[in-house]
């Protein structure tokens, strides 16, 4: 079955900043994947979803007690832009 | 044409646990940046998250406080969305499975009690939080954003009505006893201020009679019950005046600006909110089972509702008993002692809610503490009862008692409020006065009932008030010659 | 040293024959040797695997054990935390990124007195079936270093293969540790999930992913296991029960075991030369006592299709929290959000990239039902195929590749013929089942050949019980040798 693919969607959705020759490249290879994928739809009868574990784990809590954290300015090290025991990004406004 | 609002209230409730949703970092208000953070609330590749017991514990409280049923099963699902403040990019909420459904909290405006259906409540994980360093405060010209994620991962229940609220008034009031349900199971802080509980309101407006709902617009972004029922008439009102102008509501969601007490569509790009849930692979599914459910129930305490309704059946209407359940009522130990110590339960009300209350006010204090017991009320009532003081004279014995006099019987006494009971003293005192007012007496004498209370007037005056006036009543019938 | 195993070096650190600082300097010789050809690893940590061998050494003088790990150099895929030691996962996004913590196999491996001898190579984030999705170099396969190794995990599969490490350990979502041990000649072991934490490994398919041994022999892949499984309170996935013991059935035999083969993994795209060896060892399971029935596992055919939605959809999640802020790569932008999506554009090479914008895809508003949930349905089927067969049969068995290594280059224009080199190896991931994959020989071009056994959830004993049976009827003690690697 031929897949319709809203590709500059999906990369806005997946925030990769990609230019229309690589969205063109990458949407003609989701083509050829997800037809073949779609043979999931071939699957006979309508089996409940499981998606318990596997060895049928449940109920997997931790008591509400505090562990030590990570010491800061090991990780601030790491980070691209930090300032005063903060990490820095650029204006991240919905407006 | 009459306009019906329909409103629906989302409510975020940060949990007081020691520890986070998912990790071991501290839950802290204002500690320094980054200081309560690990591999997991930070996000950092190849942790992985464990939920705290006692969180899931709470949100059954909070379940089960607001009759909701508690699910036999349930699961955590990814919510997908990119921002700055969100450590992983998807935050571990709950989509289809939610613990608990289907409760209702009763909501009463002035005297009137309705009942607001609640749709789920669910457990979440917070987010960050994100400064913004804006050049000359426009912060649609912030130059960067600070991010802190010590509150990333603290734990969170979203509780969310049914649309079934019908004013700004109404949705205050549901805000307002939801709160007091939280503070009263001791699940969170319940500050507003400190943004332990949050609101978003979905409101939409149709004109009366009207089946299908109206476009719902999102309003966020209120920090007090006041902003709360101000945003909610505000968008109200604004749709009414757009329909009315013929324009159309569009769906959106919009900011509550308390300054300029309005609010504004937040501009979200379209098509940018598929949240693309599916079921947390990190985490198992969650079995509820009777015997858990059970333990937690047996551990709730009274709640504002059943509070009321026991107040009720004691012989309070339901004004007296909201204002006295409400779990910030300060003075409810007071009452209640006051009534085990053998006073009405309506005169105890009265007193507390009345005049305590009005004394501390002036002397702008919280609550009565151990200023007052409930046994000293129950004394003050019982002399009021036996005539030994008169209703008048009681309030200066409690403002005696209140300023550390003493016990009622003995500030009366000190303060000589006794109620005069001497048929003998009565008659002097009214013969008195009737000598001073003949022509009283004259139409008394005629019939004419209307002098009594002028007289029984003078009288009291005449004692300070301290005589009895049912005696004062009858000598100066008798008087009037029948 | 050449041929030494974790069970044999192991008397011999014991006995005092051999140190464990001379057994990692055999091992470094080694890297020198080959790496330039292999490029197994990406990263030699000498002065932490020094520290740690002499440890070592000074501990088992002083008669301290601590356990069968004690002393041994190991290699670790790239794709596990390491304190102080950078991890990359092979992408460019995490350059120079140094965790503060380890992962939890990690400090099991630590405890146990292994010397990590540095980090090995993998497709970006474990992606891939050839290690050549590598930010930093493809490795090679040291049986033919015009072939590819195999992957994710080919770095640490190499690294056995060449003798640049005793074991390695893999990350295992579709077959990344199996494949890669079949195509360079090595034991590869994916355990039942839940039974390794992965706590600490990068995740690409949380509920598919699992970490396992990459060893020459049946017994180290029991005696590394036997190391890093057990109950981890950091994984809410981790298995709270009894763990059983991995020796109990090995040198048992097959005598009287019921041995399914999988009729849908066979025929076509499969090599002749793979399905004969294949077939022969089958026979020679039967002659040693064996029952032998052939089993039909109908979802098999449709196993592939779900794994690449289910894999790719959870992948797009778990690789969101790489944006250029906490950690790693940045690119700078106007707003976070152009930040952001610059920074995943050029950090993540075009595989992962693929592999996001499919998830993405499956998991989006209007197709979620058609292809992510109707995926799920299939992955439920394949649980109920396998429980069908588990009754009639103790394992199952196939081989553990349709092909013998390939070439590099040979697909890497083509998405989807490289993702056919894990049809074998993806249902187990799928069931959560445990998997292992034994070389059975080589073929006319001195290629390996590796055999695939299957076997219910914490069917660990029987397993390794069928392996080791496998391991000597097949008799491969065939390495590539240094000469042939260095030209
Ligand atoms: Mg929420
Ligand atoms: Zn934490």
């Amino acid at each position: 079955m031929p897949v319709e693919i809203d590709i500059a969607h999906v990369a806005r959705l997946a925030r990769l900043g990609l230019s229309d020759s690589e969205l063109e490249h990458y949407r003609g290879q989701l083509a050829v994947i997800l037809e073949h994928a779609a043979r999931v739809q071939e699957l006979e009868g309508d089996p409940e979803v499981d998606v318990t574990h596997p060895l049928g784990i449940v109920n997997a809590f931790r008591p509400d007690e505090v562990r030590p954290s990570l010491d800061r300015d090991e990780v601030l090290d790491q980070a691209p832009d930090a300032k005063d025991g903060y990490f820095v990004v650029p204006p991240a406004m919905e407006l | 044409m009459i306009w019906e609002s329909v409103i629906g209230i989302e409510v975020h409730v940060e949990l007081a646990t020691r520890s986070k949703m998912f990790c071991g970092c501290a839950v802290g208000f204002g500690d320094e940046p980054n200081t309560n953070i690990c591999p997991t609330c930070l996000g950092l590749p190849g942790a992985l998250p464990v939920p705290n017991e006692a969180a899931l514990e709470s949100i059954m409280a909070i379940g089960m406080a607001l009759n909701c049923t508690v699910a036999p099963t349930s699961v955590f699902h990814r919510k997908n969305y990119f921002y700055a403040d969100l450590p992983k990019n998807y935050q571990i909420s709950q989509f289809d499975v939610p613990i608990c459904i289907e409760g209702h909290l009763d909501v009463t405006v002035g005297d009137a009690t309705r009942t607001v259906g609640i749709e789920r409540a669910h457990m979440e994980e917070d987010t960050g939080k994100s400064t913004h360093v804006s050049v000359g405060g426009r912060i649609h010209a912030a130059s960067s954003t600070l991010l802190d994620f010590n509150r990333s991962g603290v734990p969170l229940v979203e509780i969310v009505s049914k649309p079934e609220i019908h004013s700004a008034a109404e949705a205050r009031a549901y805000a307002q006893s939801l709160r007091s349900v939280v503070a009263e199971l001791g699940v969170s802080d319940a500050r507003l201020e400190e943004g332990s509980i949050r609101f978003d309101a979905n409101v939409s407006v149709r004109s009366e009679g009207q089946e299908a709902l109206g476009t719902k617009v999102e309003v966020k972004n209120m920090n007090s019950f006041r902003s709360l029922e101000r945003a909610v008439q505000y968008e109200i009102d604004r749709q009414i005046e757009l329909i009315e102008s013929s324009g159309t509501v569009v769906q959106e969601t919009r900011h509550w600006d308390e300054d300029a007490g309005v609010t504004r569509s937040m501009r979200t790009k379209e098509g940018s909110s598929d949240y693309r849930y599916f079921a947390e692979p990190d985490l198992v599914p969650m079995r509820m089972d009777e015997e858990w459910v059970e333990r937690i129930r047996a551990t709730l305490p009274e709640l504002p509702a059943d509070r009321i309704e026991r107040y009720v059946a004691s012989g309070l209407d339901a004004g007296l008993a909201a204002v006295l359940s409400r779990s910030d009522f300060p003075m409810r130990a007071l009452y209640e002692s006051a009534v085990s110590e053998g006073a009405d339960a309506r005169s105890a009300a009265n007193w507390v809610t009345g005049e305590v209350t009005a004394w501390l006010r002036r002397e702008d204090r919280a609550d009565a503490g151990d200023l007052l017991t409930g046994r000293q009320l129950a004394e003050l009532i019982d002399l009021i009862d036996q005539g030994t003081v008169s209703s008048s004279a009681a309030k200066d014995v409690l403002d005696g008692v209140l300023s550390g006099e003493g016990d009622p019987g003995a500030v009366a006494r000190s303060r000589d409020l006794l109620q005069i009971s001497d048929t003998a003293a009565i008659e002097e005192a009214v013969d008195t006065v009737l000598a001073d007012n003949p022509d009283a007496l004259e139409s008394l004498r005629s019939g004419e009932t209307k002098v009594l209370g002028f007289l029984v007037g003078q009288v009291m005056k005449a004692t300070q008030g301290k005589a009895d006036p049912r005696l004062v009543n009858e000598v100066i019938r008798a008087r009037g010659g029948d | 040293m050449e041929g030494l195993t974790i069970a044999t070096a192991g008397e011999r650190l014991r006995d005092g024959s051999l140190k464990a600082v001379d057994l990692l300097a055999g091992v470094l010789k080694t890297a020198a040797d080959t790496e330039a050809q292999i490029h197994a690893y990406l990263n030699i940590d000498r002065s932490g695997a020094g520290e740690a061998a002499e440890r070592a050494d000074n501990e088992l003088a002083a008669g301290v054990d601590r356990g069968p790990l004690h002393g041994i150099p190991v290699a670790l895929k790239d794709n596990m935390m390491t304190r102080g030691l950078e991890t990359t996962a092979s992408s460019q996004i995490l350059a120079g990124y140094v965790p503060p913590y380890d992962a939890t196999v990690v400090s099991r491996l630590r405890e146990g007195g292994a010397v990590i001898v540095g980090k090995t190579n993998l497709d970006e984030f474990a992606m891939g079936s050839s290690t050549e999705n590598s930010a930093y170099g493809p490795t090679y396969n040291p049986w033919d270093i015009n072939r590819i190794p195999g992957g994710s995990s080919g770095g640490s599969a190499a690294a056995v293969a060449a003798g640049s490490a005793l074991v390695g350990l893999g990350s295992d979502t579709g077959g990344s540790i199996r494949q890669p041990a079949s195509l360079t000649g090595v034991v590869g072991m994916k355990p039942t999930y839940g039974t390794v934490s992965r706590y600490g490994l990068i995740a690409f398919a949380s509920s598919l992913d699992q970490i396992g041994p990459l060893s020459r022999t049946v017994e180290d892949s029991a005696l590394t296991l036997e190391t890093i499984w057990g109950h981890d309170p950091l994984d809410a996935t981790s298995y709270r029960g009894y763990y059983p013991d991995l020796f109990s059935g090995i040198g048992d035999g097959v005598d009287g075991l019921k041995v399914g083969v999988v009729k849908e993994l066979a025929g076509e795209g499969y090599e002749p030369e793979v399905h004969e060896h294949v077939s022969s060892m089958v026979e020679r399971l039967r002659s040693s006592g064996a029952e032998v029935v052939e089993v039909s596992l109908p979802t098999f055919d449709i196993a592939l299709s779900a794994y690449y939605l289910i894999a790719p959809a959870e992948c797009s999640a778990n690789l969101a929290r790489f944006d250029g802020i906490r950690y790693g790569l940045r690119v700078e932008g106007e707003t976070a959000e152009e930040m952001m999506s610059r920074t995943r554009a050029s950090g993540f090479g075009p595989e992962v990239i693929r592999r996001i914008l499919l998830g993405t895809y499956a998991l989006s508003a209007g197709y979620y039902d058609a292809f992510y949930g109707q995926a799920q349905r299939v992955r439920s089927a394949i649980r109920d195929d396998f429980a069908r067969a588990y009754q009639q049969v103790d394992v199952l068995v196939s081989p553990t590749s349709p092909t013998v290594a390939f070439e590099a280059g040979e697909r890497t224009a083509d998405p989807l013929s490289m993702y056919l080199s894990d049809i074998c190896t993806i249902p187990c991931n799928l069931s959560g089942d445990p998997a292992i994959s034994v070389p059975i020989g080589l073929d006319s071009r001195r290629l390996p050949i590796g055999f695939q056994v299957m076997a219910p959830a914490l069917g660990e004993p029987m397993l390794y019980r069928v392996a080791s049976a496998v391991e000597s009827l097949a008799g491969f003690d065939a390495r590539p040798t240094i000469e042939m690697v260095a030209t």
